[in-house]
């Protein structure tokens, strides 16, 4: 559905820009022309932003009664082929579980924003980092993303539009009030330069439609609502057809196919940055914004003579475990560092598999560690 | 329903339905389908929801688009796909836990909003799914599974809350009250906006088994009829009605603006 379009849909230029907005503008330059959000700080400011913007470009926005609502609103709106987006922190996206279980279950793109939050408090933490991945019930793999810079809140909002739409499946950015809440430049593209993906439309009429069929690794193309198609888009467990009917092979089937197209996909879907781990030995793994202050920690350790290097995890779900354990094969010694208990670090651990000592730079004060707090821990383990 | 109906308008390869013998879910879809066949409704743009629950199950048998799965979402669900496709037809089936339960506080928005949607509710007057608990609607006094010692808490009018949150058009028939109910759900599908049409129906097994202490579904249609008065145009809104535990009738049939999303440049809003 085409409604009226007043305004410019891809602000190319550079820009100085909220990290928030950033977001807004990912999302726009992706092709998102559904929001539905609930007020909560410190994501705010994306819904003020789309509510301006989404009656410019002929999209929709809606403020809705709760954090179910959004999520739910965002299933309908995709389902009837709107690409479609919502943003919330930490408390708000406890109620959107339930919707992200169904939208992986019923194969349905769509992007949730998180900007983690402390419970009750809006200082900065990365304390979702395990909520994200496993907050559903049921069996699921889940995408998701995190930025560090406002440049990257634009950028990761739009590979996110395009996983979701490639992988027909929910996919979360996971952002903090550090960068939410930051203005930074940013430099937008060209709309021609931006690389947009479309999800597959079926190519056969409806007697010949499967709607849930497709390979082990693939993604079943998606027949919009008011199609022809007649589709039945169920929880439930549903065969090739979606009819629904429980049979544990169907149950079985169904699953392995959702997660497979996820996990034996993970080559095009995971994304590292490596910074000076050619001949590293003492190797920084970090996410989102606490990989800021282990950069610089890493170039004062270089010049200390400590042979040190960054692990940048753009992807953190699914984990980059190959890329993990391919730098722990080298590393005398690795940090995980990350700003709450120290959740990740279980999973740093997993993959580095006993390759070299892992030591935890844990963080919970509402606050980014320091380069110095970083370069410590780097000096402690190179002794 | 004829050969022709079910031929017609079900899905193919889904019946035998799960319905229980005498379950008036299953009575409602009946109607739905000649109110349907009456208008000559376009399957193809028709989009039915449910939740979960009995009802929820309805359009799982019908021939269209349809979702199916999430207890209490489907306003939600519904609210983003008339957003984003305005011409779709969207009728939701809800059972009264769905709607007065799980999924209040969506029923008030959207009928506040009047958001262009049909919500066909059949009433049972308990959870029948899970076995027959009570549920906001059933009456006072009555046992049910978790009131062994009968229900103290005052049951929910959700025509009334409706009304009050401000649906456009709102009727209350019955099973047993097969005609008007065809004709209320023929209304409810031509009116443009937020539309609401309730049916009080028999769950033998549940309801009837423990409140009524018959699984007989002849003897619950009977227990709702003799239970039920309609209130008549003639009678007019102060005709006191309070003896009666169902008062049936249509109580609402009015226009307004409909939802079209919360931020809207001054051209793009309706007038109705």
């Amino acid at each position: 559905m085409k409604h009226m379009i007043h305004g410019k849909r891809v602000l190319s230029g550079s820009h100085f820009m909220l990290g928030n907005y950033a977001v807004v503008e990912g999302a726009l330059a992706a092709g998102c022309d559904f929001f539905a959000g609930y007020p909560i700080t410190p994501a705010n400011e994306i819904s003020e932003r789309m509510a301006a913007r989404m009656p410019e470009v002929g999209g929709r926005f809606v403020q809705g009664e709760d954090e179910l609502f959004s999520i739910f609103a965002l299933t309908g709106a995709s389902l009837a082929g709107a690409k479609a987006m919502t943003a919330t922190a930490s408390a708000g996206f406890n109620y959107m579980q339930e919707g992200l279980g169904y939208a992986v279950a019923a194969e349905i793109p769509l992007v949730v924003v998180n900007v983690q939050r402390c419970r009750g408090e809006n200082y900065a933490t990365q304390a979702d980092v395990m909520q994200m991945r496993w907050g559903a019930s049921g069996d699921h793999e889940m995408i998701v993303l995190a930025p560090a810079s406002v440049q990257e809140l634009f950028d990761h909002t739009v590979k996110a539009f395009n996983l979701a739409e490639r992988y027909r499946t929910p996919v979360i950015v996971m952002s903090e009030t550090t960068i939410a809440l930051m203005r930074e430049n940013l430099t937008i593209p060209r709309a021609n330069d931006i690389d947009v993906v479309h999800r597959v439309t079926p190519s056969v009429p409806r007697e010949e439609f499967l709607p849930f069929a497709a390979p082990m690794d693939g993604t079943p193309p998606f027949a919009a609502l008011g199609a022809g198609y007649r589709v039945l888009h169920s929880l439930n467990p549903h065969d090739e057809r979606g009819s629904i009917a429980w049979d544990p092979d169907v149950y079985e089937t169904m699953y392995e196919r959702i997660l497979g197209k996820i996990a034996r996909n993970r080559d095009d879907i995971v994304e590292t940055e490596s910074v000076l781990l050619e001949d590293a030995e003492i190797v920084v793994v970090a996410y989102g914004s606490t990989s800021r202050p282990c950069l610089e920690a890493v170039y004062r350790a270089r010049e200390n003579g400590m042979r040190a290097g960054l692990l940048r995890l753009i992807t953190v779900w699914p984990v980059p475990d190959r890329e993990i354990a391919a730098v722990a094969e080298n590393a005398s010694a690795m940090l995980s560092v990350e700003m709450n208990v120290g959740k990740y670090s279980g999973e740093v651990e997993r993959c580095v598999a006993g390759r070299c000592p892992v030591k935890r730079v844990a963080k919970n004060r509402g606050e980014i560690h320091t380069a110095e707090e970083v370069l410590t821990a780097i000096a402690e383990v190179s002794r | 329903m004829s050969t022709d109906l079910v031929r017609t308008y079900l899905r193919d390869r889904s019946l035998p339905h799960f319905f229980c013998p005498g379950c008036g879910a299953a009575q409602v879809l009946n109607y739905f389908v000649r109110a349907a066949d009456n208008i000559g409704l376009d399957f193809d743009r028709l989009v039915a929801i449910g939740g979960v629950g009995c009802t929820a199950r309805i359009p799982v048998y019908l021939d269209a688009d349809a979702l199916h799965g999430v207890h209490g979402r489907t306003l939600a669900w519904a609210t983003g796909m008339k957003l984003h496709d305005p011409e779709l037809k969207v009728v939701i089936f809800a059972g009264d836990g769905d709607v007065a339960a799980i999924g209040g506080n969506h029923l008030i928005h959207a009928a506040r909003r009047n958001l262009d949607v049909v919500m066909i509710v059949v009433n049972n007057l308990n959870f029948g799914m899970t076995g027959g608990q009570v549920a906001p609607t059933t009456p006072g006094e009555v046992k049910t599974m978790t009131t062994p010692y009968g229900n103290v808490e005052p049951p929910f009018d959700i025509c009334k809350l409706a009304e009050t949150a401000g649906a456009t058009r709102v009727s209350r028939w019955s099973t047993a009250t097969a005609r008007q109910g065809i004709r209320a759900l023929e209304k409810a599908l031509c009116h443009k906006g937020f539309s609401l049409v309730e049916f009080v129906a028999q769950c033998p097994t549940n309801f009837g088994r423990r409140a009524l202490r018959s699984g007989d579904p002849i003897e619950s249609v009977r227990w709702i009829e003799e239970n039920s008065v309609v209130r008549s145009k003639r009678d007019g809104a102060d005709v006191p009605l309070e003896e009666a535990l169902f008062v049936l009738g249509d109580f609402v049939d009015g226009s307004r603006p409909v939802f079209q999303g919360s931020s809207l440049l001054n051209d793009e809003r309706s007038s109705a």
